[in-house]
This record gives structure tokens, sequence and C-alpha cells, in this order.
């Protein structure tokens, strides 16, 4: 399918979602068990509708999302895990479809970023905090005198 | 002609606003007090030609005036009254003039509570806002005009979007833009000071009841928010890290930072261009979120190309905005480093983790709300963030915040008492090993619940103990000061967000059920009986309506009637039914029958059980109670700046003088 075709028709999809966003997907499906429910659960709120704006296959009501949502019922059937469903579902629909994006280097941003946030953050806490703490002491603990007492509504 | 009326007010209040914000800056910067005199008026002036443009856009609303695009796009004749005010703020100009509203209002708070400010530096303030003012009004008028009219004029408007038709959306909107505006407030006086080059203690003690205020009303709106979504979408959720909500997070993370970082710098002097840097970066991420929501970018990034004017224009505001004060902010910002020094084991130490973790986590969510969008731009490929992303490491960042939690009240500024702490310590430690075992029989062992009663109890012990002591030592009428009780209120409203959030998400049970009338199902002990469909109709909707009736151990428990409606133009609303409790939440919505030509065959409904979700928002409003209370303090008000600047804090409150 060429590439304007295929927007043509996720636009036209998006549309018949949002016709229906406000009405939840409630999908009775016949489940082996509470654990397989569960299970099912968990995993459908994992993956996102493709055509919504941003809902979870658990909760989109959009014709794509029930027929993804009964593939993923299926697959769980024929006794697939979950990585197996979610690996069929990227090899179909891209990334797109994971709300927890995979670690790869497109997403090293994504996942490092905050921890190298908060490396740069810590040490710059750390040499602050070491600085004041030598600027105490060096004072001659000229600050404190008698230990400040916290019960005063003023100190405190 | 009214509409005419309304637009030319806008017009007058830009005019205005441009006379708030550059006759005061140059009167401060030349020292003439004729100009800086020119900023009360004018802010007053501005105000009313601005309240006056809204009162007109509510009269269009109010009158059926569809002659006003925006009145024939978002409301028709069927429309109750209520939601048609409701209206005004219902879509994107007329957000943008509630918004200015707003500003208007704190500005003009700001200039009546604000006379005891030096004078070149109550200028420097409000025209500040002026300026915010200036950016906001010409964006509306040139990019956005509310009153803009529409030819020829249809009979019937179109329709308020149904998802909004509930009195969680109408709160919701109002009380969030009370808090980003408020937060306009501490940015102004942080330009100020680098503006003036100085720093003194005495304006962040003004800043501070602001900074808690708006914090308080922006907790308020995200808490009528994630009410809504879990009263109104029917999936039962209460947040789904979506962009629209972390847009609202952020500045709300980085606020509850700011409120801190405000508190050693008033107390102890130090800090202070971190507090700077923080009020910009909080007005900074209340504007993007404002624009995030309101210029469509997030639905994708091609919706900018859609009306460049509109995206354009948003990104330049942005880049002022953000790039100028920092710019500001880099070229003044205090260098030599202030205040009192401090320990490692020091209230100063505590606080600077908890903003650090604050402010990586706010960090953390914008760049998982913008990574798509970037990626998609760059053309990285197409990712998706969502909630496994954000509720993996949102509570990793924030669990040394949770630890440290019940230490705050009982830490020194300056020195704290290591053996004190360590007591303190262990007995929190204990009590939430005790709660956390008794519980574990009672949550048949679930470890997302245990440690959830566990945290609560940590956080909640270190907080009760401090009062008790606060009781036990201080005479009546001193033991708790507004901006003690404001903290200690907020921290408890921590400790019932946990048990709120842990316990629901773990021990909730959801169940999509196929019922025929008479049919019933049983989950966590409640028994739900469908006794089939009847139509009814509302003000401007008809609906199918369930009744489920709903039993424990054959006793007769209550009845429940989950609606679904449709609203002019064929728009489905699911209309949950929700049996409130303290302990639990009964839960059903209404989906669709499962023969499409049988109304009274059987349909598909979800049921919920929620264990203690209501504790979500019981904290949430602990938090927003906190943020008031804290701004209520007799200290921010008094008349003391000019006499009590610098290190004596011991100047006493005339309350304690009579006691």
């Amino acid at each position: 399918m060429s590439r304007a075709r295929l927007r043509a028709l996720l636009a036209a999809l998006l549309l018949a979602c949002a016709a229906g966003a406000a009405a939840q997907a409630i999908d009775p499906l016949p489940f082996r068990d509470h654990a397989q429910e569960l299970r099912f659960q968990h995993l459908t709120q994992q993956l996102r509708c493709l055509v919504c704006q941003n809902e979870t296959l658990a909760d989109s009501n959009a014709d794509l999302a029930r027929d993804m949502r009964h593939e993923v019922f299926r697959l769980m059937q024929q006794g697939k895990s979950d990585d197996e469903i979610k690996q069929y579902l990227v090899d179909r629909y891209s990334d797109f479809v994971l709300y927890k994006p995979p670690l790869q280097p497109n997403t090293w941003l994504l996942w490092f970023g905050p921890l190298l946030i908060l490396a740069a953050g810590a040490v710059v806490v750390a040499v602050n905090v070491r600085r004041r703490a030598r600027a105490g002491a060096s004072g001659g603990d000229a600050a404190d005198g008698p230990a400040p007492d916290n019960n005063t509504e003023d100190d405190w | 002609m009214t509409p005419e009326l309304g637009q030319l007010a806008l017009i007058l209040a830009l005019l205005l606003a441009l006379a708030q914000s550059v006759l005061p800056l140059l009167g401060a910067w030349r020292g003439n007090r004729a100009l800086m005199a020119v900023a009360r008026p004018a802010a007053a002036g501005q105000a009313v030609f601005v309240a006056l443009a809204f009162a007109i856009l509510a009269w269009s609303f109010l009158h059926f005036d569809f002659s006003v695009r925006y009145v024939a796009d978002n409301s028709n004749l069927e429309l109750p009254w209520y939601y048609r005010i409701a209206a005004v703020w219902g879509a994107h100009e007329g957000s943008l003039l509630l918004w200015i509203l707003i500003l208007n209002v704190w500005t003009v708070a700001l200039a009546i509570f604000g006379r005891n400010l030096p004078e070149a530096f109550a200028a420097r303030v409000l025209a500040v806002l002026g300026l915010v003012s200036v950016g906001f009004l010409s964006f509306t008028i040139f990019t956005s005009d509310p009153f803009a009219r529409l030819l020829p004029m249809p009979m019937n408007g179109a329709d308020l979007n149904p998802v909004l038709q509930d009195p969680g959306m109408t709160f919701h909107p109002p009380m969030l833009y009370m808090g980003y505006v408020g937060f306009s407030v501490a940015f102004a006086f942080s330009i100020a000071a680098l503006l003036g080059g100085s720093m003194e203690q005495a304006w962040v003690r003004q800043a501070r009841p602001w900074t808690n205020a708006a914090w308080g009303f922006l907790t308020c709106g995200i808490v009528a928010g994630s009410w809504w979504a879990y009263a109104e979408l029917g999936w039962g959720g209460w947040w789904f890290w979506d962009p629209v909500e972390n847009a609202s997070f952020m500045p709300w993370l980085v606020g509850a930072a700011l409120i801190h970082a405000q508190a050693i710098t008033e107390k102890r002097g130090s800090l202070r261009a971190w507090t700077i840097l923080l009020s910009i970066f909080a007005f900074s991420l209340s504007l993007l979120g404002t624009f995030l929501v309101r210029s469509g970018v997030l639905t994708s990034v091609h919706a900018f190309a859609s009306d460049p004017r509109r995206g354009l224009y948003i990104l330049c505001f942005l880049a002022v905005v953000v790039g100028g004060s920092l710019l500001l902010y880099a070229l003044r910002a205090p260098k030599v480093v202030g205040g009192k020094p401090f320990a490692v084991v020091s209230r100063e130490t505590a606080l600077l983790v908890g903003n650090l973790m604050l402010a990586v986590a706010a960090a953390m969510v914008l760049l998982g709300t913008l990574f798509p969008l970037l990626g998609d731009a760059l053309h990285l490929g197409k990712v998706s963030v969502g909630p496994p992303y954000f509720g993996l490491l949102f509570p990793l960042l924030m669990t040394p915040v949770v630890l440290l939690l019940p230490l705050g009240p009982w830490l020194r500024w300056g020195k704290g008492d290591g053996g004190l702490l360590k007591g303190v310590l262990a007995r929190c430690a204990v009590a939430a090993l005790a709660c956390a075992v008794v519980a574990a029989f009672f949550v048949h062992g679930e470890p997302k619940a245990i440690l959830g009663v566990a945290a609560a109890v940590w956080v909640g012990a270190g907080v009760l103990l401090y009062v008790i002591k606060r009781w036990r030592e201080m005479p009546r009428g001193r033991r708790y000061p507004a901006e003690m009780a404001g903290m200690l209120l907020a921290h408890l409203g921590v400790a019932v967000f946990l048990v709120g959030v842990l316990l629901s998400e773990s021990l909730s049970v959801t169940r999509d059920v196929r019922m025929a009338p008479g049919d019933t199902q049983t989950i966590a002990g409640y028994r739900f009986r469908f006794d089939g469909i009847k139509q009814t109709v509302g003000p401007n909707w008809h609906a199918e309506q369930a009744t489920v009736t709903v039993s424990r151990d054959g006793r007769p428990y209550g009845t429940m009637h989950p609606q679904k409606r449709t609203y002019p133009h064929d728009r489905v609303q699911t209309e949950s039914a929700v049996d409130a409790g303290l302990t639990r939440d009964l839960y059903v919505a209404l989906g669709e029958p499962m023969d499409a030509g049988n109304l009274q065959g059987a349909w598909a409904l979800r049921l919920y059980y929620k264990p203690f979700v209501r504790w979500i928002w019981g904290g949430g409003l602990f938090m927003m109670l906190g943020g008031f209370v804290c701004a209520c303090d007799r200290r921010f008000r008094g008349k003391r700046v000019a006499a009590a600047e610098g290190t004596d804090e011991a100047v006493p409150l005339p309350r304690e003088a009579r006691a």
C-alpha cells in the first residue's frame, strides 16, 4: 500500500474512532479463567490503539482496537506468551503499538535522559552541600552557637 | 453590535496592558515615580475591560447569538444555561480569554495586597505581569478572536463536546488556570528581582503566599480533572499519563519544589539563584501546558501546519518568555553564595534532595511527553510513550522523597540532631512494619498493597508524632502556626494519597460481562443483578438507562443506574454509576447491546470494585488545603518586610504578644 493511501485509511479510521471516543470499550470475552482475564487486561493496557489520539487497546472503542483486542485474545488462546504477542503486533504495526518503547538507539535519550539529569543534579547538590558544610565548619560554627531550638515558632 | 464591543474592550485592554508594562519599567529604570505610579491604575483598567469582554462573550452564549462563530461552534438551543456559561471556556478562544481574565484577577489582587512592597519593585512586578498579558491579549486578538462573526448566521449551533458537559469539567479549567496563572506572580517577582539586581529575602517572603495559593489551586484543578476522568470516561482509571494531564502535572511538580525552595531562601537566605530559576521554570511549564493543550500539537505535529499563524506565535512567545528570562538569569543571577551555612544532616539538605527529585521527575515527564513529537518531527520513527514508561520511572524517582518525608518537620535548619532523627526513624519504621504485617492478612498478601500501607504509615507516623510533640510541648495558641499546619496537612495528604494509589491499583477488580435481564455477577462479595433497560431523557439528551441492583450477603445494598446518553448530532457519551464509599467504590458502566436490534436483551457491562480509590482525591484535597492554609500565615502579611530584614527572625507576632 502506498504511503498516501495508508495515510488516507488512517485518517478515515481516526474519524471513526473520534465519533465513538466517548463510549468506552466494554468487550466481554470468553476467558478460560480469571487468571487469563487478568493477563489480558494487563497486556492490553500496555498496547496502544493505533487510530486514537491516546488510548490503550483496553480502553479504546474504535473498530480497529476491537479487532486487535480479539487478535490478542485469539493468540492468547493459542498459548502464545505476552512477549510473542507483542512481537507479533510490532511486526505488523511497528513500535508505535507499544506504550513502553523498547530500549534501542532511537529511544536511548528517552530511557537514559532522566538518569543523566539525575546524575548531573546529584553531583551539583552534593558539591553544594559539601561546600556549605565546610563553610559552616570553618566559620567556627558561628551560625549555630547554642544549637538552634527547634521548638520556637520563629526558627521553625 | 455587542460582540464588537467585546472586541473593542479587548483592544483597549491590550493598550492598557502595554502601558502597564512599558511605562513602569521605564520609571523604575529612570527613578521616575510618576511613571511607576502608572502600573496600578493601568492594571485596574485592564481588568475592567477584560472582565467586560468576558461578560460579553458569556452574554452571547446566554442569548444564543449564533452569529458569533465561537458561540455557534460550542453551544446550541438545547444546551442548559449552566453549560452555556461553562462553554465560554469550552474551546480554544474562550479558554484564552479565561486565562487572561484570571491573570487580571491575580494582578489586581497583587496591586491591592502588595502595597508594602518597595515602590520600584512593585512597579517592576506589575510591569512583568503586564507583559505576560500583552502576549496573551495579542495572541487572542490577532489569531484567536472569540468574537469573530459567522455569516450567514446558522439557525442552531453545533454542540459543546458532551464530554465537557459534566460538573467536574466545568470547574476543572478555571481551577487549573488559577494555578497556572498564579505561578506568574512568583515569576514576576523573580524577573523584577533580576531586573532590579536586588535579591532581598523580603521579596521571597512576599512571594511565598502567592506561590502556595497558586499551587493549591493547581492541585484542586488536577484533582477535579482526575475525578472527572474517573467518573466520566468510564474506564475507571484516575490518571492516564496523557499529554494533556502531564501538561498540568509538570508545573505542579516544579511548583512543589518551588514552595520548598522559597522556604529555604526566605528563612536562611541560601539558594536564591535556584529559587529564581525554579520560578522561571514553573511559569514556563504553565505556559507550555496551556499551549500544548490548546494548540492541537499533541494530536499531531501536523496540526501546527493547519493554522501556522497560531503555532508560530506560540513558538515565538514561548521562545521570548523562556529564552528571555533565562538570558536575564544568566546575566543577573546572584553569583555569590549567600545565606547561612548548613551541615550535611540538616533541613536544607533534605529539602535540596527533595527539590532535585521533583525537578528530575518533572524533566522526565517533559521528556516522555515531548519525545513522540520529537521523534515524529525528526523522523526517528514513531514511538508511543505511555503509562508503562511513566509508571515505572515516576515511583522510582519519588521513593527518596517518600523516605525523607517523615523527617521533614523534625530536621533543624542548619544542623540536624542525629540522635533525635534516628529515634523518629526507628519509631516510623516500627509503626510501618507493624501495620504492614497486620495489613498482609487483609489484602491476601498482595505485595503492592502491603507496600502502600507501609509507605503511608511511614509518612503518616512521622507527621503525627510531630503533631503530638507540638501539642505536648507548646502553649495553647502557639502550637501550630498556619505555615506549619499547612505543611503537616500537605504531608499527611501524601500518606492518604499513597494508600489510595497503591491499594486501589493492587486490589481493584474489573470485569467485562455480558448480562441479560435477571443475570447476576458477583465480584469481591458484591452481587450485581441486571434488571433491564429503560429509556430516559434529560435537558439535551436521551439515554438508555440500566437498573443494576446490588446486594451483599443476601441483603439488598442499593440500586445503580448507568446510562448511555445520546446528545445532539448523535454523539454518544456514557454516564457511569458510582456508589462511592470511604473504603471502596462500586462502579458500573454500560456498554453496547450484545444484539444491536434488541435493547431488552443482553448488554455488555463493566463492573468495578475499587477499594480506597477515593483516598487518591482525598490526599489531593489535603495537599490543596495545605497550600491554602500555608498561604494564610500572618507572617507573610505583616508590614515588617523592611524591619525584619536579614537575620533577625525573632520579631514576635501580634498574636503571640497577646497569648
